[in-house]
């Protein structure tokens, strides 16, 4: 076996393109993905990770970050219902600053079936999760943001996670525990192929262009919504899935201490998630073909508010701050419906041996809250075929708490400020509270931070950006102070901004009415009238100046 | 113990608003004997550069000659409200506000022809009509490429001179860039523009900033000019901006900043001040609540720390702004005129509102909705005539502009305001008369 505690060896070949080589490759930054090389990682196998964009930037980084208690799918998949229960129990051992154990509640409203309701106990026993039922008053003395029309309610164990806390400290103690290494904005686009194994991965910089190529003794496909993309790259057409984009919504207040669930079958906006300060409502369910550019819309926001109201009648005034969309990657059965709601939200590993291939595997289907037991199942066969017996050890072993990977909790950056007294260490967004200091740790320490980080790049490892103003501020302040700090050195570091404010804005939009539009209008006036971002691309405004002359 | 009091009062013209068109509409009031009574909140004008823009950019593309530009609207899109104001008025406009401005304190340049390129905070430049004196070396400076050196200050988050000399360095390649810590606020703890603008009115810390200034631009080498956020003075910018040049032996430019900026603060604590030294009755910070309709004019409503105010006023102008100022208000089925319910033209659906990239240069429907209003300026009702004769809207509410992408935010206040005053002048005189 390679020695595991290693950088990757790099040659160059004759033709000039640079190889690295690892133990295992593994496609995708998503929580499971991550998972993987974690999990590898503690049997002692050093993997590279690549991601054609950022971490989680699929549907890791577009859910509502439920720990499903299992009640959701207690009453139609009560093995998906177990597997909930049990792996929420196991993640709340290892990574307990990752999560809220706020507990939930399942309600049903007028016009909800009674029948339904009165048999959602039996499936929670069924399923092994634990719940009790409250009178009506019970329940909304508990949240007094339910509806009067509230019937039927029962609590069970649901929590929150940050489901970008987890994946950075999944990256983290795989590099510091194998010497495992992340590569953001690399995508593979194909693979070389001999004798019913997969020889290299060839590979694109998305920033730079460059064209790279990584060998390894194991290839994972854990792409999530678009491991069916990489399946075929390899010559592989078991992995069939169908695209299920979901749309939430976010308040700017909590609104409920627990998570609020509808109390009938999965449909639209009869999920409300407490996260951190704010509450994430929906989600929508719709059939999409294509994976890239999606974008929440003004529909789905409104399809979510039509059903969340109902439950929580003060959803009709709440104010939002912004939408979001995922991708549900669901494996492809006769039965799916028509949006996807009755697919199944169990996994599959695909080994790939019918198709031929022995040193490539696709996981792919599942659910946030059963990652982690997708990581294990497939690293099973991955050490297995690299002949590495060690047991997995994801479901014991603590995930290390490191200084870069506190940013992503909400409330965590204001505490830390306070509790430190240093007023030389500025806040860059007054929202979120997060101080110059978050952001140095971050650009000096945090997974991806060996290359000039994208104001985007530290949002995904911060609250920078996800407060009431959207990052229209601390935009601003945060990219000012990367030029002080020398990272950003030309224009570029304006480009990084430009990106930045119209990726938030993709959210925002669907939400723009009420208290919200004021503050966009504001942003807008910010952005162009006083920072001049819609000009001109900032790269070529040196042509522009040239060309209208100085007057 | 109640101190509420019931008060009304009476006035020839009632100005809502207290943003540039508001202000500029009791300027040109008083110019022609009206004395006007003007209710506005707190106002958007924190939220300015300090520049006075006409007209900068059409489609995306910058406009050297903002005339040519407003030739163009009235061939390409008449409806806007600037191609709906003669060139006359609008240099009318343009050379009385400016003019007051100086007068009272402020001092602007004037002028009636080309676009000025003005520095922007992150190393950018705009076109602009008239930028305040404070802030014209920093056009001469661009426009020489002269070697400049610009300064930031140690816990002045937002605004880096760093950022603003990498920006403009392909252009502007002399340009060399210092922090200094500000006489008596260098612990590094957060500094405010406006805390250190009026630390400034103070003779001593203007010797104590110079000297530091002095230093960095002994170590820089060869500087023409100085460069420095917006901080000269918010009282008496003028006399400062004087001094520091005069202490520094150079001339020296302002760079607006984030908002709260202090180019804003300046001139809405002007009007508040010199105004109702010249006679306007200004309840500023103040709401109206409501707002009826008479024949013979209109009644404003509003409160403040005593009580219920009632204004009788035999014309209004509306100049009460878009979302952020209150004017409008957007609910998820529509966009509403906040006031007497106006129409407001607007695209059809929510869905039509924005486009799908933030920063299209074509800007976003919604930007164009507003208030429509006839040739003399008087709000048009839902039959397409006007609500009233004695009804004006003026500034930013106006339909079919976009301010902010087409940089004519004080073009359209100004020369609308102008207009407006004008028209409701002729109403007023006519009954008089």
């Amino acid at each position: 076996m390679p020695p595991s505690n290693s950088r990757p060896a790099i040659s160059r070949p004759p033709h000039g393109t640079r190889t690295l080589e690892t133990e295992v490759l593994v496609i995708g930054g998503g929580v499971t993905g991550t998972g993987i090389m974690r999990d590898l990682a503690l049997r002692g196998i050093f993997s590279i990770l690549v991601d054609k964009r950022d971490l989680n930037a699929g549907a890791s980084g577009g859910n509502h970050g439920l720990l499903h208690s299992g009640g959701r799918y207690a009453a139609n998949d009560t093995e998906t219902a177990r597997e909930c229960m049990a792996e929420g129990d196991i993640l709340k051992r290892i990574a307990p600053e990752c999560i809220d154990e706020c507990g939930g509640l399942f309600v049903a409203v007028e016009g909800d079936d009674p029948d339904f309701a009165e048999s959602f106990a039996g499936y929670c026993s069924a399923a092994g999760i634990p719940s009790e039922a409250l009178s009506p008053a019970e329940a909304r003395e508990l949240e007094p943001v339910l509806s009067d029309k509230t019937f039927a309610a029962y609590t069970v164990p649901d929590a929150t996670i940050d489901p970008f806390r987890i994946t950075l400290e999944q990256v983290n103690q795989a590099s510091d525990v194998a010497g495992s290494r992340f590569l953001p904005h690399t995508e593979v686009i194909g693979f070389a192929m001999r004798d019913g194994e997969i020889l290299g991965a060839s590979c694109r910089d998305n920033r730079t262009g460059e064209m790279f190529a990584i060998r390894a003794r194991q290839y994972v496909n854990a792409a999530g919504a678009w491991a069916m993309e990489i399946a075929r790259l390899a010559g592989c057409d078991s992995v069939r899935l169908i695209y299920a984009k979901g749309t939430l919504v976010i308040s700017n207040s909590r609104m409920a201490t627990r998570v609020i669930n509808r109390l009938r079958l999965p449909g639209d906006g009869d999920i409300l998630v407490p996260g951190g300060t704010v509450s994430m409502l929906g989600t929508t369910s719709d059939r999409v073909t294509e994976l890239e550019n999606l974008r929440p819309t003004v529909d789905e926001v409104d399809r979510n508010l039509a059903e969340g109201i109902a439950m929580v009648p003060g959803l009709a005034t709440a104010r939002f701050i912004r939408a979001f969309s995922g991708v549900r990657p669901l494996l492809m059965a006769a039965d799916s419906g028509a949006d996807g709601r009755k697919a199944s939200r169990g996994f599959s590993l695909f080994d790939h041996k019918d198709e031929g291939l022995s040193n490539f595997a696709t996981v792919t289907g599942g659910k946030l809250t059963t990652f982690r037991l997708m990581a294990e199942k497939t690293c099973d066969l991955v050490a297995s075929r690299l002949g590495n017996t060690s047991p997995c050890r994801t479901a014991e072993e603590r995930l290390p708490v490191g200084d870069a990977l506190r940013w992503t909790t909400p409330g965590f950056a204001a505490r830390y400020w306070y509790s430190r007294k240093d007023p030389t260490d500025a806040i860059l967004c007054e929202c979120e509270m997060v101080p110059k200091s978050a952001v140095d740790s971050i650009v000096d320490e945090a997974p991806g931070a060996e290359d000039e980080m994208t104001l985007r790049a530290i949002a995904v490892r911060s609250r920078v950006g996800k407060g009431s103003c959207q990052g229209s501020f601390c935009g601003i302040r945060v990219s000012s102070y990367l030029y002080d700090r020398g990272i950003y050195r030309s224009p570029a570091g304006l480009g990084h901004m430009r990106d930045f404010f119209a990726e938030r804005y993709k959210g925002i939009l669907p939400v723009l009415w009420g208290k919200e539009l004021p503050q966009a209008e504001l942003a807008e006036t910010l952005h162009c009238g006083l920072m001049g971002l819609d000009l001109a691309e900032p790269a070529t405004v040196a042509d522009d100046e040239t060309d209208g002359g100085a007057a | 113990m109640e101190f509420t009091q019931n008060r009304s009062y009476s006035t020839r013209l009632a100005v809502i608003g207290s943003g540039l068109a508001g202000f500029s509409a009791s300027i040109f009031a008083l110019d022609r004997g009206i004395t006007p009574y003007q209710i506005g909140n707190t106002g958007p004008l924190a939220y300015t550069t300090g520049y006075f823009d006409l007209l900068g950019y059409l489609d995306g593309a910058a406009l050297a000659d903002p005339w040519a530009g407003i030739a163009r609207l009235r061939a390409e899109a008449p409806e806007h409200p600037l191609a709906r104001v003669s060139d006359a008025d609008v240099r009318a406009a343009f050379s009385r506000f400016c003019a007051a401005v100086t007068e009272m304190g402020i001092s602007y340049t004037l002028s009636g022809g080309e676009n000025l390129r003005a520095l922007l905070p992150a190393g950018l430049s705009k076109p602009t009509l008239s930028v305040p004196a404070t802030m014209i070396a920093g056009v001469e400076a661009l426009a020489a490429r002269e070697p400049a050196l610009v300064v930031d200050f140690v816990g002045l988050p937002g605004f880096s001179a760093r950022e603003f000399a990498a920006n403009f360095k392909s252009i502007w390649p002399t340009l060399e860039f210092a922090r200094l810590g500000f006489p008596e606020m260098e612990t590094g703890a957060e500094v405010y523009p406006e805390v250190m603008a009026r630390a400034l009115e103070v003779p001593a810390h203007r010797e104590a900033l110079a000297e530091r200034i002095r230093g960095a631009v002994r170590e820089a080498g060869e500087v023409a000019f100085v460069g420095l956020p917006a901080i000269l003075g918010v009282h008496a910018p003028d006399r400062v901006h004087k001094e520091m040049e005069r202490l520094v032996g150079l001339p020296i430019f302002e760079i607006p900043t984030m908002p709260p900026a202090v180019p804003g603060l300046r001139l809405r604590e002007l009007f508040e001040q010199v105004l109702p030294e010249r006679g306007l009755v200004l309840a500023p910070h103040r709401k109206v609540e409501r707002l009826e309709l008479r024949d013979g004019g209109a009644i404003l409503h509003f409160t403040d720390n005593f009580g219920e105010v009632t204004v009788e006023a035999e014309a209004v102008i509306l100049a009460t702004g878009r979302f952020l100022s209150g004017g409008l208000a957007a609910e998820r089925g529509g966009i509403r005129e906040t006031l007497l319910d106006l129409p407001v033209e607007q695209p059809e659906t929510r869905a039509d509102w924005y486009r799908e990239d933030y920063f299209d240069p074509r800007g976003h429907a919604i930007n164009r909705a507003g208030l429509l209003v006839d040739d003399a300026f008087r709000v048009l009702g839902p039959d397409g005539g006007p609500v009233s004769s004695r009804l004006f809207a003026a500034g930013a509410v106006l339909a079919r502009q976009d301010w902010v992408r087409q940089r004519c935010g004080a073009g359209i206040a100004l020369a609308t305001a102008f207009r407006a005053v004008e028209e409701a002048a002729a109403l007023l005189e006519e009954r008089v008369g």
